[in-house]
């Protein structure tokens, strides 16, 4: 009763006193220990830290307890900041997730040519989004893009200016994130389509349920952890976006599309205010760790 | 997701039903095929058929010349070197940084399932939720580490950041890939007196291939599309693309040349877009594993 059991280790039991041959396996694993342990842990807590000091061009050792919290939740950038972050990320998770069920759904009926609609759903997700940003910033620019096309097309009174306008350019963040990302939503449903026991939706069928009754009392809730996936995938997603804004609006017109990852970054490296900034990434990785962290924990404890 | 037979019709279909279902995906084929066609055709005309108004239409004077302005000539910054330089210190950049962490992934994952010790699954939920942080937590330190290391606005600096938050990614593909490896087989090579290395190298490695090309995939699309930390610790002369292609994009001064960008948005896709239409299969595995794991 006394001897511990490897779990589903390889090793067999201790052979006299092999000590290298028992050491080796933690020495590989050590560097990678090493280099999550300070550049990532180590640097957390050292952003942390800067967070509650008077950093300002260079880091700073003087404490200032929460001031620097309290000076960013008075800064009328971080609140746009903010609600940005979630018209964007309501939007873009909602939407992605309609769209990509949707698709799933559909693509789910042997259609011919799957493969080919797949590829084409999901290439936007190999592309940078500094690309797509481009792309569709020319698209929705007035001047040469959409607006434009359709007055060339003889509706001369056609207006489409949402890029240029403070109130609107949110939303063409949303347009440009659900068209790089709903296709790989959209395969994740699909994977959970394919999972989905056959005999009950048959068993469901020779009952006489209609085909949205079988959709939304039968499958859908099967889709269950697909959801789940989507939602924390689409979710850290959409608070780490940092490069499509800076790619179609720059974080305008003004500062109307600037989101917590573009605020840091101007507040640390352009303001010079690096306690705020520490303090404004600090938040975001809170905010990613209240999703995350739960998840992985699940994730790991169903492994066991 | 591999096989492409649809295992199920669940939507009892007529004729009509099942035309407005392929109408419906078709017409988001053309949705997602949109800016891909805004970028071909708009990189292959000259400037004055897209600000008259020809966005959408076919070039009516095929020119190359906006690729080649877009590759050798244009202004980037403050000089006209094209994207070409940048194009090379991307590939090398994401060529170390792929092989360093791929098989640091590949022994992490060895360790991880067939030599477990107590406390592993700490270790492995450190390595994982180190993937997830949002990466302005660390912009801060590394750009002050970069600077002790004397790596600060170069190449081996970037291949060091990547590699470092790579190696969550890859551990995870390798340790889920060799959980279904079975464990029987390492433990008859040990009663025979194999070591830890000769069993990596004689019974792991061979049969990783598959996942082996998935990390790669994964760890090269990432890498090369990366913008924040190429931004953050790259000089004028260490820039990846697509730092030098926002650049090229945003640059405030003379005429703004659309058909020059979209020919770079194009070069800055091309090699990441060609793996997916290569090996796409093996991209999808690598974005499933990374979201629904096992």
């Amino acid at each position: 009763m006394t001897m511990t059991v490897p779990k589903t280790s390889a090793r067999p039991a201790k052979q006299g006193g092999d000590w290298l041959r028992d050491a080796i396996p933690k020495l590989v694993l050590s560097p990678s220990l090493f280099i999550i342990l300070v550049f990532v842990y180590g640097f957390i807590f050292f952003t942390f830290y800067l967070s509650f000091t008077d950093s300002r061009i260079l880091p700073s050792h003087d404490l200032v307890g929460w001031l620097n919290y309290e000076r960013l939740f008075k800064i009328r950038g971080w609140d746009i900041a903010v609600v940005n972050l979630l018209i964007f990320g309501s939007l873009y998770i909602v939407i992605c997730c309609v769209l990509g069920l949707l698709l799933a759904i559909l693509l789910d009926q042997k259609i011919r040519a799957e493969g080919f609609i797949r590829t084409v759903y999901l290439y936007p997700m190999a592309l940078s989004f500094i690309v797509t940003g481009i792309a569709w910033k020319w698209f929705l620019d007035p001047g040469i893009g959409l607006q434009a096309v359709v007055r060339s097309w003889g509706w001369e009174s056609f207006t489409f200016t949402w890029i240029k306008d403070s109130d609107m350019a949110i939303y063409t963040i949303v347009i440009a994130a659900v068209w790089q990302t709903s296709g790989f939503v959209m395969a994740m449903f699909l994977a959970g389509l394919r999972g989905i026991d056959n005999e009950v939706m048959k068993a469901a069928q020779i009952d006489g349920a209609s085909t949205v009754a079988l959709y939304r009392r039968i499958i859908i809730p099967q889709l269950r952890p697909a959801f789940m996936s989507a939602f924390v995938v689409l979710a850290h997603m959409a608070i780490k976006s940092y490069d499509l804004i800076i790619a179609l609006t720059g974080g305008g017109p003004g500062t109307a599309t600037e989101m917590p990852a573009t605020f840091m970054y101007s507040y640390t490296f352009t303001r010079n205010q690096m306690g705020i900034g520490a303090a404004s990434a600090t938040i975001m990785l809170m905010s990613i760790a209240a999703i995350m962290v739960p998840y992985i924990y699940s994730e790991l404890r169903e492994k066991k | 997701m591999a096989g492409s037979s649809a295992s199920q019709q669940v939507i009892r279909t007529g004729g009509g039903a099942r035309f407005a279902i392929y109408t419906i995906l078709l017409i988001f084929c053309l949705y997602y095929l949109l800016p891909l066609y805004v970028m071909v055709v708009n990189s292959l005309k000259p400037l004055s058929e897209i600000t008259s108004g020809g966005m959408m239409s076919l070039p009516k004077d095929w020119t190359t010349a906006p690729w080649a302005s877009a590759w050798s000539t244009a202004q980037v910054g403050v000089e006209a070197t094209g994207l070409k330089p940048y194009f090379i210190n991307s590939i090398l950049m994401v060529v170390p940084a792929v092989a360093l962490s791929t098989i640091l992934g590949a022994l992490n994952g060895y360790v991880l399932t067939k030599w477990r010790f107590r406390g592993d699954t700490i270790i492995f939920g450190l390595l994982l939720f180190g993937c997830f942080i949002p990466f302005q937590m660390v912009l801060i330190p590394m750009a002050r580490m970069l600077g002790l290391m004397g790596l600060a606005g170069t190449v081996p600096g970037l291949v060091f950041v990547h590699l470092v938050y790579g190696i969550g990614f890859s551990t995870l593909y390798f340790k889920n890939y060799y959980q279904q490896f079975p464990t029987e087989l390492v433990r008859a090579a040990m009663i025979d007196g194999a070591g830890f290395f000769t069993i990596f190298r004689r019974i792991m490695l061979p049969a990783s291939g598959p996942i082996a090309v998935v990390c790669i995939i994964w760890q090269f699309t990432n890498i090369w599309n990366d913008f924040l930390f190429g931004a953050s610790f790259s000089d004028f002369d260490s820039q990846p693309m697509t730092v030098a292609l926002n650049n090229l994009v945003q640059s405030s001064t003379g005429v703004k040349e659309y058909n020059v960008h979209f020919a770079g948005a194009i070069l800055a896709a091309l090699p990441t877009l060609l793996v997916y239409i290569v090996a796409g299969r093996y991209f999808v595995r690598g974005l499933m594993a990374g979201s629904v794991k096992g």
